[in-house]
């Protein structure tokens, strides 16, 4: 248990390592750049003002509310005060609701939706990409290159194709919204039939598109395994197919998941612009409201959730890795 | 090298991608040289007129030859145009619920029907549970069924100058027809107009060339800080190495889009242009190459031949240029490649969030397809509007990344089919 103990804290100290970075990229990057947001802001508000002592006023209102005059290290201090107490101060754009708030009523329509769909997808594309490789044939020429087509397709394209045909064309699903428009959420029969029915769209463009990467590149572990040498020397020892398949698939199988961690952040921030085309309720849509509005407090703390998102699902699938892996066992055994 | 290049060329996947990719970047060049409207000039009064042939209906009047051509389904189908199957079931639908009984009206006799219509219609009559739009529709209907039997042609008249009297200068009969050839105004919108009424297929053409030029400059500036990167890290190794990993791993798990938006929003609209974009996108998208091409240099630093050039007394860079680069060429070739394909969705991704280059000097393929979900044209089955812009970007990406798959077909003998 001694190496498994070993593995699990180097993991804890990278997720704590790069959350910090994340932090300090997310508090310093907007601030380093050229330029004086708050004097965009009170530009903004005061288009077609001539009144400048009003202008001032604004100016003076806005620099107060978010302390850009104090030192920048004693900016960061009280930001990061207010971010552990959960106050991610307020929005702009939806003034007078606080930043928290918002964010709240988002987040789980994102997390349901994508990492169900990511997991599927990557469930069947894995699936897909094995039968590929191991069929061969006919099977294998017609989906690696829709697979390589699909995986090329961005996320919003493969979206507003689904939304037009299923959506516009034939009518059979919604096109907008997490649930019906004239529903407030409640726990009815009516309203979680509604967010079933709106929850379809979203759900299958981001696993088809995940589908595609995760075909292609089991496909090609599982050619090069069923290659290895240790597959042809079971099958001299008479070893049965099944079984070979078994442990060919198990072994392709590991750098898949490898893959999944370091592709999650790809999938997570492909699946937002499918929430974005299907004005789905969660973070994808939440920040085109905060870019659309021009609401800095609100993308800012976007950012930082999605990046705290993925940095906690990249350390439970490299713990699950830890587990998994035959390689890492060896290592506690020793 | 020329041996490389004839092994290239054989594989399929790699030639299928090079002529997608050769044939976009020749439209690029070309169609401008042909056409030389400005990209995004607004000539359509509207939004979203449909493809086709636009022909000036006051210059088809005042051509130079009418031709007489007397063909024999030309009033079916004048007539079809504006009572079609739909229509005629409406005027039914109406006639009923005016009282007419069901037997008097037979839908496929169009005198008849007419007829029957111009005697019950009253534009001003309203039913319950007929809404007002209906009810207008119908009043345009009417309209646009009068003299809709009449063999009559159309008088032309102008107002004379003096006393203000229209005075007829010409008749249109419905055989008359002109030649296209001889119309003075005529305009080929192939992919009709967007939602500012510009034409779709000039503009997606320029839109085009700037996103592969935002993918060429990312990807060379990504493609560069990864290899620098990747081969001072993985060669000197040591404290370097360490230090340039740390920043990679920090990287790799900090999604790039995100990144992204913090730049291109605290950037600010009006700084944004189509090559600051790109630098941004460049800045962000190392990782990848980083790690691979260190990846490789780490299992290339003790061979021999590099070690015999260490022992030759050669300097760190020239060993790096001549007997480490050779070897990973073909690897940074193919990265550099996927990185155009991924800086081009990148520019698209940020522009339908609306942190796209700005928009009043050069569309991007992203801005297009951005411009056409704000004006709902999904929604509306305007389909030229998006549907195009889509199949561009999945062919630059696909054309790309089946090249990179043929190359590393080539490359990798094991993955050989």
């Amino acid at each position: 248990m001694k190496g498994y103990r070993k593995y699990f804290l180097n993991k804890v100290v990278w997720l704590l390592v790069t959350f910090v970075f994340a932090f300090l990229l997310n508090f310093f990057l907007p601030r380093m750049m050229p330029g004086d947001p708050v004097a965009a802001i009170t530009a903004r508000l005061a288009q077609g003002m001539s009144n400048t002592s009003g202008i001032q006023k604004i100016y003076q209102e806005y620099a107060d509310l978010f302390g850009t005059q104090k030192p920048i290290l004693e900016q960061f201090f009280i930001y990061m005060k207010n971010v552990v107490q959960g106050n991610f101060g307020v929005s702009f754009s939806q003034y007078p609701r606080p930043v928290a708030d918002i964010l709240k009523s988002s987040i789980w329509w994102t997390v349901a939706l994508q990492f169900p769909a990511i997991i599927v997808g990557w469930l069947i594309g894995n699936t897909l990409g094995a039968l590929a490789a191991y069929l061969r044939k006919g099977f294998d020429k017609i989906l690696m290159p829709a697979s390589i087509f699909i995986s090329n397709f961005p996320v919003f394209g493969m979206a507003v194709i689904m939304m037009v045909i299923f959506g516009v064309g034939l009518r059979w699903l919604p096109t907008s919204g997490g649930y019906g428009f004239d529903m407030i959420p409640n726990f009815s029969a009516n309203f979680i039939f509604s967010v079933i029915v709106h929850y379809q769209l979203p759900f299958w463009s981001i696993v088809l598109i995940a589908i595609g990467g995760q075909a292609i590149g089991m496909r090609s572990m599982s050619i090069y395994e069923l290659n290895a040498d240790y597959v042809k020397y079971a099958r001299f020892l008479g070893v049965p197919d099944r079984k070979i398949v078994f442990y060919v698939f198990r072994n392709a199988m590991l750098p898949q998941i490898t893959g999944l961690a370091l592709s999650v952040g790809t999938m997570v921030s492909g699946a937002l612009f499918a929430e974005i085309i299907f004005s789905y309720p969660g973070l994808g849509y939440t920040l085109l409201n905060g870019v659309l509005g021009q609401d800095y407090p609100l993308i800012s703390a976007v950012a930082l959730i999605i990046t705290t998102m993925l940095l906690l699902a990249n350390f439970v699938i490299e713990l699950l890795y830890g587990i998994i892996d035959p390689r890492i066992k060896a290592a506690q055994a020793d | 090298m020329k041996h490389t290049l004839q092994q290239v060329f054989h594989s399929g996947k790699f030639v299928v991608g090079f002529c997608i990719f050769a044939a976009m970047l020749l439209i690029v060049v070309v169609y401008p040289l042909i056409i030389k409207d400005p990209p995004l000039r607004i000539i359509g009064q509207g939004t979203f007129f449909p493809p086709g042939i636009y022909v000036s209906s006051y210059d088809s009047v005042f051509t130079p030859n009418t031709y007489i051509l007397n063909l024999p389904d030309a009033a079916a189908k004048r007539i079809s145009s504006k009572l079609d199957n739909q229509e005629r079931l409406d005027i039914q639908t109406w006639l009923i619920a005016d009282g007419v009984s069901p037997e008097d009206i037979d839908i496929t006799d169009t005198a008849k029907l007419l007829a029957l219509w111009e005697k019950e219609y009253d534009p001003n009559k309203s039913f319950t549970g007929m809404t007002f739009a209906k009810q207008r529709y119908y009043q345009r209907l009417d309209v646009s069924l009068k003299g809709l039997l009449s063999t009559e042609g159309v008088i032309i008249a102008t107002k004379n100058p003096t006393t203000g009297a229209m005075e007829q200068t010409g008749v249109v009969k419905q055989s008359d027809y002109v030649n296209v050839a001889e119309v003075a105004n005529v305009r080929v919108l192939p992919l009709g107009t967007d939602n500012f009424g510009r034409d779709v297929l000039t503009e997606l053409v320029k839109a085009t060339g700037v996103s592969l030029e935002i993918g060429f400059v990312a990807g060379l500036i990504a493609t560069l800080i990864g290899l620098t990167l990747g081969l001072v890290g993985g060669y000197v190794g040591g404290m370097v190495d360490d230090a340039i990993m740390v920043i990679t791993n920090l990287f790799t798990v900090i999604p790039p889009l995100v990144l992204l938006i913090l730049i291109s929003f605290s950037i600010g609209q009006d700084k944004r242009g189509a090559v600051t974009i790109a630098v941004v996108i460049g800045v962000t998208y190392w990782v990848w190459t980083a790690r691979a091409v260190r990846a490789q240099v780490v299992s290339l630093r003790n061979r021999d031949h590099v070690n015999l050039s260490k022992l030759s007394g050669h300097s760190i860079a020239h060993i790096i240029v001549s007997d480490i680069l050779p070897y990973i060429a073909s690897y940074v070739v193919m990265a550099f490649i996927l990185q155009i394909s991924s800086a081009i969705l990148a520019e698209a991704s940020l522009s339908i969030l609306g942190l796209g280059p700005r928009t009043t000097e050069v569309p991007t393929l992203g801005l297009m397809m951005n411009w056409a979900m704000i004006y709902q044209a999904q929604i509306l089955g305007k389909w030229w509007a998006y549907f195009p812009v889509l199949v561009t970007i999945a062919l630059a990406t696909f054309s790309m990344n089946l090249m990179n798959t043929g190359l590393d077909q080539v490359f990798n003998p094991a993955l050989r089919e």
